[in-house]
């Protein structure tokens, strides 16, 4: 289809052109912002480190995984996550609970021995959350996930299993 | 040159330029502040009470800082450049006057520093000279933006330059003449008793015009051309460090207070008393022994805060006018200066000449 061109003509009223009044109105904007923000003391700013930004409960942060009631791993090692990961960062070295720390019986006979995950390969994808049959594996709702050295990035199993309430 | 003398110009140098120079730390942080209220932002608030000092803690980094010198630019003009921009609008405000007179001693101080006929011959030429910085700068840091930078800068100030001066010189026409302190008693009638004859009153179009200028002389947006992050990097002073960029970043905010100060000169009255302020001189006079001396120099004061009030009403204007406006394309830029700033205050100038001679003699 060929484009139609149509000009129309929309001259400029002389009020327009002088531009002062435009300048006028502007300023009279900002000035009334400007009384907002310095008399009424009004900002959209949150003040970070005091205020924390809500976010969903849909957001997904640092990983956790989730124990029961004798803080024993929900995690049977099946390696559904390690599988699904599309940035490859999860590691699982898988043994056998001992019997005397299994009360649980055949239900959490497998363990993982070793969980790692590391957090600075992670694109927060979810899957893992997804694959897993367990709910073990999940994702928080924290997401300041600085550290000082690349060592503190690479979570191990007792950092997982750390106590998280809610989505965190 | 008795001592007194001396000394009572050492004071007026060092309040003037004490205060003019002081007022940048403030004049910068009221810029950030002001912008983030202007943008429902908070500005820098955590160093010291309301981030006040935000900016010593910047100029502090700027001293510390390596003071490091390209191996390719004209060392003589790189570093003659940031020390003409901050002198010169310096100079220009030595011949400011902040007051009538103050008696000291039973001796009469004039509140000016340089009392000279040709004041405002003097001030234009150091403002005149704000347009060297630009182009040394630019041209000795062998740059292609700093050039470029220069270029676009010094074609706009000079290009401004003129229609200040024709907005001037109608000014002079009806003050007759270039003394300061003569132009400011000129101002200090009053029309109906309550209306001041101030040049704005007297010749607005002129005021317009000089006040449009103005903010092109000090590179000021909607005319901060000579800077352009987007085209040119930091324009002119792309090439500068450390302290020597903290001498450029200061002598704008110096050029601000000048030409806030010769704007309230020329066209608001200069250090004469803002409306209402006569009665609080009688008002603070009464607490006084009642002698002539004593109540000229409270009559001092309240003109000294009258103009301090007035050139930081036209601060706030600066920075009020750079976060509304955005800035002009330089094609645009010189077509308002050649195409209407220039013939209007050729207009404008000639009206003023034809209604002072048949009007006023």
């Amino acid at each position: 289809m060929a484009t139609k061109t149509v000009n129309v003509s929309r001259p400029y009223t002389w009020q327009e052109k002088f531009y002062l009044f435009a300048i006028v109105q502007g300023l009279l904007i900002t000035l009334k912002h400007f009384i907002n923000g310095f008399f009424l003391r009004k900002h959209n700013t949150i003040m970070y480190p005091e205020v924390k930004r809500e976010y969903s409960n849909r957001f997904r942060g640092s990983h956790f995984i989730s124990v029961d009631k004798n803080k024993t791993e929900n995690c049977t090692a099946c390696y559904l996550c390690q599988t699904v990961c599309p940035a490859e960062c999860i590691t699982i070295v898988a043994g056998e609970r001992e019997s005397s720390k299994n009360p649980d019986g055949v239900k959490k006979e497998k363990r993982p021995v070793r969980f790692d995950i590391d957090s600075l390969r992670c694109c927060f994808c979810g899957f893992c959350e997804e694959a897993c049959p367990k709910d073990a594996i999940k994702l928080s709702g924290k997401y300041e996930m600085a550290a000082t050295s690349r060592s503190d990035t690479k979570y191990d199993l007792i950092y997982l299993k750390r106590e998280v309430k809610g989505r965190g | 040159m008795t001592l007194f003398d001396f000394i009572q110009m050492f004071a007026k140098m060092a309040v003037v330029v004490g205060l003019a120079l002081s007022s940048v730390p403030f004049l910068v942080w009221f810029e950030r502040r002001g912008s983030a209220w202007m943008q429902g932002r908070v500005g820098p608030n955590r160093v010291g009470p309301f981030g006040l000092l935000q900016s010593v803690a910047d100029v502090l980094k700027l001293f510390l800082k390596e003071s490091f010198i390209p191996g390719h630019v004209n060392k003589f003009f790189y570093l003659l450049a940031p020390a003409i921009a901050l002198a010169a609008p310096l100079g220009a405000l030595m011949v400011i006057p902040f007051g009538s007179h103050a008696m000291v001693m039973g001796q009469k101080v004039v509140l000016q520093i340089a009392q000279i006929d040709s004041g405002l011959i003097f001030l234009l030429a150091f403002a005149g000279l704000e347009v060297y910085p630009v182009i040394l700068g630019g041209w000795a840091s062998h740059n292609k933006y700093t050039v470029l930078g220069a270029l676009r800068g010094s074609s706009q100030m000079v290009s401004y330059e003129i229609a200040m001066g024709m907005s001037i010189l109608s000014m002079l026409v009806i003050y007759g003449t270039f003394n300061l302190q003569e132009m400011v008693a000129w101002q200090g009638d009053s029309w109906l008793g309550f209306i001041p004859t101030w040049g704005a009153f007297i010749n607005p179009i002129g005021a317009l015009i000089f006040f449009i200028s103005i903010f092109a002389e000090t590179n000021r947006l909607p005319f901060d051309l000579p800077e352009g992050d987007a085209e040119i990097v930091g324009g002119y002073h792309t090439e500068y460090g450390a302290m020597k960029f903290g001498m450029f970043f200061l002598a704008e905010y110096v050029a601000m207070v000048m030409a806030s100060a010769l704007i309230s000169t020329l066209y608001f009255g200069g250090f004469n008393l803002l409306p209402g302020f006569g009665l609080l001189v009688s008002w603070v006079g009464g607490y006084t022994d009642g002698s002539p001396d004593a109540l000229q120099n409270v009559k001092a004061a309240f003109e000294f805060v009258s103009i301090l009030l007035k050139v930081g009403f036209f601060l706030f204007v600066f920075v009020w006018v750079r976060w509304t406006l955005p800035r002009f394309r330089f094609d645009q830029l010189m077509d308002l200066g050649w195409k209407v700033l220039f013939p209007l205050s050729f207009v404008n100038l000639l009206v003023v000449i034809f209604m002072s001679y048949f009007f006023v003699s």
